[in-house]
């Protein structure tokens, strides 16, 4: 580890850009708004976590099972279920990620939006999409779960919202763009800081894989839903569906990464390993996230086997940026932790600020998602995924990354901006690392009975408390994921409760609110070649790929499309 | 490295000798699971679904071979299965097949409505049943006994109930 002691001067250039940027009190209201949002969806959609969990356990209370007592209000564990996927997996998602985004673009540039009001008009967009879509799926008129798989056919208003939600994001990555270019013009030679720089990867990112549903919705679900369209072909809606499914997954990762990558290693007192590497794995993110859908469809008929063949080697591929994030995030941990002092191979991890309130979740995080990586390579592994395809595997694989990897990091995330943001200092900082030891014992004890459960052939998004099939072998386990999920809504219930106090707490002196950590790069950013920092060759390598490997098929599916399937309600 | 340049270094993707070996190890690893996934599929015959057929889920139930689901047989020990999975009522039609061990049994599943899933515990005969589609793969059964296969895909209120048995008799 001596040679990455060796520092370098720093070049002028990097000397025109500002050393901090203050947010003004607009910009923190309107990042606040966003995270509130995100934070009541995620409030909201708990709630049905241990409904689901305690319903695999068989419990019923006074001889009815537990949907029964939530009648009328809650028709089914299917409502439920999408409640629960549609409110934690888009909405606490994409809600968080603009208002995080919206900070880092601002403050790593060191200036403000260029047009703030184009950021209020796409948060705007989404509130709106949100409620839209909320509408149907509270009457239950929309229970067709997150994936909305046709034939299942939701009130077009479910369609309608989800529109508004993804185009309101786009219209905040356009402010994001904008605000970019106008930095670029006046710092051509300056390296782009770097969580503005993942920031911006991650939505141009979002933006291409997202074409994917807003041609399967406007295309084929909403006119089918509104009657201008009398069928859909099934098949090709999976595919649409798809070709967003996966890179959906990076939109909810990449976020996590900026704040490993650009300010974890600064909260854990240390400094970035390697900022070219760091910016290569963002690259190859933008390129390697979307051709890979169907890695989710080896099991669908009416894909042929060399498409799913290339997909899986491709899904592959994009494992090794991860991979590369796991040694650089690892590297920055170990620096800091030696920087405080300690000694010997494993000596650096108890001298890590294990008390700081937004480093533990973040390495916790990290750690829960070392188990979603292999488990991820598993279900890419062609073959072996005919084991565990839509058994409880999958949902137990996607608590470790949604529910882990992004979950905890951006409630680690939370604990400083949020104070940040309000000028307040977190209330019981003890419990909130309280909080976040329950969600990592939760979901440690949650995954494991649900991937286990998923070895053993329990299909997903199933009540398997009533499901006639279950043997007896199932049981230990269903049990085991109810007491996780309990504690998963717990840790939950902790978050948003300690985050509520915070905000109605009185203003604290300004030395005592959390700044906005930068981590700083070992070698300076300056020093990493300009081609790290172009965008030209990269989407033109994404957007290739993509025609490439998507392309023919697509085209076949297209021209040969079959629209018999008319809409069925059967819930 | 040991001696800090004397002039402003040029910019260069600087990589330590751990990272550099990280590198190589994840991707030889990576390499070998592609190279063991092409081997196992196209050696050892491990089959996923692929294109079979595309039919009219609106006259599934009443032309041709899904009109009478159910099993054939087409020469000894070789059979197919037609199967339909109904999400009206939830239930696969049949909902019981039986096939005499060191059978080999093809499947044909498909759906007049909504998309179902169909996994038989303990194989991997593993496939998303697609209205318009047909889903198929075959598979071979030596050990006699009572094998489950269930919906994997929700289906509407009643799919937790929707499954089917294999029976493989000695």
């Amino acid at each position: 580890m001596t040679a990455i002691a060796t520092t370098t001067s720093v070049p002028p250039v990097a000397a025109a850009m500002p050393a901090k940027y203050v947010l003004s009190k607009s910009e923190k209201r309107f990042i606040g708004l966003q995270l509130l949002f995100a934070t009541a969806a995620l409030s909201i959609g708990s709630l049905f976590g241990p409904l689901q969990a305690l319903e695999f356990s068989g419990l019923t209370i006074g001889g009815r099972d537990l949907y029964a007592l939530f009648q009328p209000l809650l028709a089914s564990y299917y409502q439920g279920l999408t409640l629960h996927g549609v409110l934690n997996a888009l909405i606490w998602t994409t809600f968080f990620i603009t208002g995080f985004f919206t900070l880092t673009v601002t403050y790593g540039l060191r200036r403000p939006l260029a047009y703030p009001k184009l950021g209020w008009l796409g948060f705007i967009m989404m509130v709106l999409g949100l409620l839209t879509a909320a509408v149907p799926i509270l009457i239950n008129e929309a229970s067709v779960l997150y994936t909305f798989y046709p034939p299942l056919q939701a009130n077009w208003a479910f369609y309608v919202g989800l529109v508004f939600v993804v185009v309101g994001s786009w219209v905040q990555g356009y402010g994001f763009y904008i605000t970019y270019y106008r930095w670029r013009k006046e710092h051509p030679d300056v390296r782009t800081p770097l969580m503005a720089f993942g920031s911006l990867i991650t939505m141009v990112m979002w933006q291409i894989a997202t074409l994917g549903i807003a041609v399967e919705i406007l295309t084929q679900l909403l006119p089918w839903s509104l009657g201008l369209l009398p069928g859909v072909d099934p098949q090709l809606n999976r595919t649409y569906f798809w070709f967003t499914g996966h890179p959906l997954v990076y939109f909810w990762l990449l976020p996590a990464y900026v704040s490993w990558y650009a300010m974890l290693p600064k909260q854990a007192g240390g400094k970035l390993f390697s900022d070219s590497l760091a910016r290569f794995s963002f690259w190859m993110f933008l390129v390697l996230s979307t051709p890979l859908g169907f890695h989710h469809q080896f099991t669908d008929p009416g894909v042929p086997t060399i498409w799913k063949t290339i997909h899986a080697i491709l899904t592959y591929a994009v494992a090794f940026p991860s991979l590369l994030t796991a040694f650089t995030v690892v590297a920055s941990l170990e620096y800091a932790g030696r920087q405080r002092g300690g000694k010997g191979l494993l000596g650096w991890i108890p001298k890590l600020p294990w008390r700081d309130v937004s480093v533990t979740p973040q390495i916790l995080a990290g750690v829960l998602f070392i188990f979603g990586g292999i488990g991820g390579i598993t279900n890419a592994s062609y073959n072996i995924n005919l084991v565990i395809h839509n058994t409880t595997w999958v949902p137990g694989h996607f608590h470790l990354t949604v529910a882990s990897a992004t979950t905890l990091s951006f409630m680690g995330i939370a604990y400083w901006l949020v104070p940040h943001l309000t000028g307040r200092t977190l209330w019981a900082p003890k419990l909130a690392l309280v909080q976040a030891w329950t969600w990592f014992v939760g979901m440690a004890i949650f995954s494991n009975g649900m991937h286990t459960l998923g070895l053993l052939g329990a299909p997903r998004r199933t009540p398997l408390g009533v499901a006639p099939y279950v043997p007896a072998n199932w049981e230990p386990r269903l049990l085991q994921t109810a007491i996780g999920g309990t504690i998963l809504f717990i840790g939950a219930y902790l978050f948003v409760t300690i985050l509520v106090v915070t905000v109605l707490r009185k203003p604290a002196p300004a030395n005592l609110v959390p700044q906005i950590p930068e981590a700083e790069s070992i070698q300076d950013p300056q020093l990493t070649p300009a081609w790290l920092d172009r965008w030209a060759p990269w989407l033109t390598i994404a957007i290739l790929l993509i025609i490439l490997v998507y392309g023919p098929n697509l085209f076949y599916q297209i021209s040969n499309m079959q629209n018999t399937s008319p809409g069925f309600r059967l819930w | 490295m040991t001696t800090p340049p004397s002039q402003t270094p040029e910019p260069s993707v600087h990589i330590d000798p751990y990272e550099r070996g990280w590198i190589i190890a994840a991707i030889v690893m990576l390499v070998v699971f592609a190279l063991a996934v092409a081997v196992a599929s196209y050696s050892l015959g491990i089959q996923l679904p692929s294109p079979e057929a595309r039919v009219d889920p609106n006259t599934i139930s009443s032309t041709g071979p899904f009109a009478n689901p159910g099993l054939r047989e087409l020469a000894p020990g070789r059979y197919e299965a037609y199967i339909l999975a109904i999400g009206q009522g939830w239930y696969f039609n049949p909902r019981e097949i039986t096939v005499p061990a060191g059978s080999e049994v093809t499947f044909y599943i498909t759906s007049p409505d909504v998309q179902h899933g169909f996994k038989l515990e303990g194989t991997n005969v593993n496939m998303m049943i697609v209205p318009g589609q047909v889903s198929s793969l075959t598979r071979r059964f030596d050990e006699p006994g009572e094998y489950n296969w269930v919906c994997h895909e929700y289906c509407g209120t009643g799919h937790a109930a929707m499954y089917g048995t294999l029976i493989v008799t000695p």
